[in-house]
């Protein structure tokens, strides 16, 4: 079995992660394990624009991944960034070891909105498969209902559902299996 | 089909270039980055980008604006967005008049950059297929269409250059499905006829007298059914060439016409008092042994001669395997948009299945099973599974006990069962025995099988 950490960087609430930790051993058949909190990198935050670079989240969680495990997926609550971009849900390097989500915008009340726990959570699933997805190589896909669907809004957030489609499911899956078998 | 399309960004911040490659590789496209407009361009040199995304304001002499126009000037179909942290009305104005496709500010929504390589790439996949679609319409192929790292084919095509021009006539030689009519037209459209007609003339799936009246025309009234004076293949393709396909098959009657246009470059229509004079290049083609046919009498040695005097061979696809790789993925790119199925590429494990059979219908055959399999497959890239059906027919090949009978017999049967089985269309019946229709016509002839 191999090892996926979770690590909540700054304040993230622990059913969010708890959330996060179920969907990752579920869908990819990692063991996970969660880090103790960390907070978010010193330098990181851009004054003028209010946010935080991820550019220095996924530096940090790369430097930070445990020996023994072969994930790394970052939570925050904080609102990512990077030069190029307004803002992002998540990073992940593809076909690598870190991956990041932030939950920022997937709050109701980032919009002036009332909360929606449930809301949140179905987004957080997704978020996370997505950037897990990522690290095993798979790219954005062209169906809108699959986890692997590239999302810059949360319209076509809330249109994907928390899983992957056929095809992304296969390839996860030798991945998966090409990861274990390198073990041997 | 994203995988073929490379990005390359240009920005002096290498955070700020890496970010966005990152952010644009998790979509698919293979992306570059150069810190500079001097690496920029001399990146443009070695790779052909789809899209360049350029800081306008870089040190070191060359700015954005400058990196664009000499990058546009090397590289003339791709496009090129510019990128600015200051918006200003003169800048953009600049930049567009001098041809970038699009001027963005920094930072950038999200789902704009998206939408906007979105749209670019779908122009882009559109030309392409327009471009494939044209030629195959067209069958304007010239020695560059041909996919071939095998140097027994690299060798043919420097010899396809060297006589494209010449007036020589050719003959071909090769099995059923590995090109033949593709080389042929090689010659033709990479030579000076190229503006000229290229006129097909398949000789088995004609009767005699058909294929008579077909190559050299008739008068009015010079048999029933001649209403009108027509011209033949030959006055077509006069200042061209004319390809005469199947060519072991003519009769002894035209082959005595034939050396007689080959050798004097004139003739007479059906019926008709005039004499005609062409101009038209001859390129024949055969799967036959022409020397055995010679041997045998049943070919004029006087006209293999004549036909013979550049020869072509073309190996079979078993003896060039080293080519499988690149023509699956050749027919994988273009029969996936052609079918309008995202099948991206073709994995490891299906390439070693198509590297180990045999393919005895060469590459119509491959052609066709990369079809299938794009057809029935559930992945974004072909594997193994896609291709099980080859090693059905491997097996059912080599499990098959043969009836003992004549080779004839056998072949008859086959011919027999597969226009059973499509219910007598050609097509379809051609391509399940793996020849093209000209040699199933022949077949059909020669076995007197009624339709």
């Amino acid at each position: 079995m191999k090892l996926a950490c979770i690590a909540p960087v700054g304040f993230v609430e622990d059913d969010i992660l708890a959330e996060v930790e179920m969907v990752i051993r579920n869908n990819f058949g990692f063991e996970t394990q969660r880090l103790p909190g960390r907070p978010s990198p010193g330098g990181a935050f851009d004054h003028d624009r209010g946010q935080w670079s991820a550019i220095e989240f996924m530096k940090d969680l790369v430097a930070s991944r445990p020996p023994e495990a072969t994930r790394i997926l970052g939570i925050t609550s904080d609102d990512l960034f990077i030069p190029m971009l307004s803002f992002l849900f998540g990073q992940a390097q593809l076909n690598g070891a870190a991956a990041l989500v932030s939950t920022a915008r997937l709050r109701q009340e980032f919009y002036g909105l009332p909360s929606n726990r449930d809301l949140l959570m179905a987004r957080v699933r997704k978020e996370s498969l997505h950037e897990m997805g990522h690290t095993l190589g798979l790219i954005h896909c062209p169906d809108r209902s699959c986890a692997m669907c590239l999302s810059t809004n949360l319209e076509q957030v809330d249109t994907k559902l928390d899983r992957f489609c056929r095809a992304c499911a296969a390839s996860a899956n030798t991945r998966m299996r090409s990861l274990l078998e390198n073990d041997k | 089909m994203k995988s073929r399309w490379q990005i390359l960004i240009v920005d002096d911040e290498e955070v700020m270039a890496e970010s966005l490659a990152a952010w644009l590789r998790e979509d698919g496209y293979t992306v570059d980055t150069a810190p500079s407009g001097r690496a920029a361009v001399s990146h443009a040199r070695e790779t052909d980008y789809a899209i360049y995304f350029v800081d306008l304001k870089m040190p070191g002499g060359m700015d954005g604006i400058e990196t664009m126009m000499e990058i546009r000037r090397l590289r003339p179909d791709a496009s090129v967005i510019i990128i600015t942290a200051y918006a200003t009305v003169d800048t953009a104005i600049t930049a567009m008049k001098e041809g970038a496709q699009e001027y963005i500010v920094k930072p950038c929504n999200p789902e704009e950059i998206s939408l906007l390589v979105d749209r670019i790439i779908k122009v882009k996949n559109l030309q392409l297929e327009n471009q494939m679609l044209r030629k195959r319409l067209t069958g304007q192929y010239e020695y560059r269409d041909i996919i071939t790292k095998n140097s027994k084919m690299q060798a043919i095509l420097s010899l396809v250059r060297d006589v494209s021009s010449l007036r020589s006539t050719v003959l071909i030689r090769g099995a059923s499905g590995t090109g033949k009519e593709l080389i042929a037209r090689a010659i033709h459209y990479s030579g000076d006829r190229a503006s000229s007609p290229f006129v097909a003339v398949s000789c088995a799936s004609l009767a005699e007298t058909l294929l008579e009246s077909e190559l050299f025309g008739y008068e009015k009234g010079a048999f029933t059914g001649a209403a009108n004076q027509t011209k033949g293949k030959f006055e077509v393709a006069d200042g061209g060439t004319i390809f005469l396909d199947e060519i072991g098959d003519i009769s002894p009657k035209l082959q005595a016409d034939l050396l007689r246009v080959l050798q004097e470059r004139r003739f007479y229509r059906l019926g008709g008092t005039t004499e005609i004079q062409v101009d038209a290049r001859v390129i024949a083609a055969t799967n036959k042994d022409l020397t055995e046919e010679v041997r045998e009498g049943r070919f004029r040695d006087d006209l293999y001669y004549r036909l013979n005097v550049i020869e072509i061979n073309i190996p079979p696809l078993a003896d060039r395997r080293d080519d499988i790789p690149h023509l699956a993925r050749h027919f994988v790119a273009r029969l996936s948009s052609e079918i309008g199925k995202a099948v991206s590429g073709i994995g490891d494990d299906a390439l070693k299945v198509l590297l180990d059979y045999d393919w005895p219908g060469n590459i119509r055959e491959l052609e066709n099973a990369v079809e299938r399999a794009i057809v029935t497959t559930r992945n974004r890239s072909l594997c193994a599974e896609d291709f099980a059906f080859l090693e059905t027919a491997m097996r059912a090949r080599a499990n098959w006990a043969v009836p003992p009978i004549s080779l004839l017999d056998i072949e008859k049967m086959a011919v027999e069962s597969a226009l059973g089985r499509s219910q007598g269309n050609i097509k379809e019946a051609a391509a399940s025995l793996g020849i093209d229709r000209s040699t199933l016509y022949e077949k059909i002839k020669k076995f007197g099988i009624q339709r």
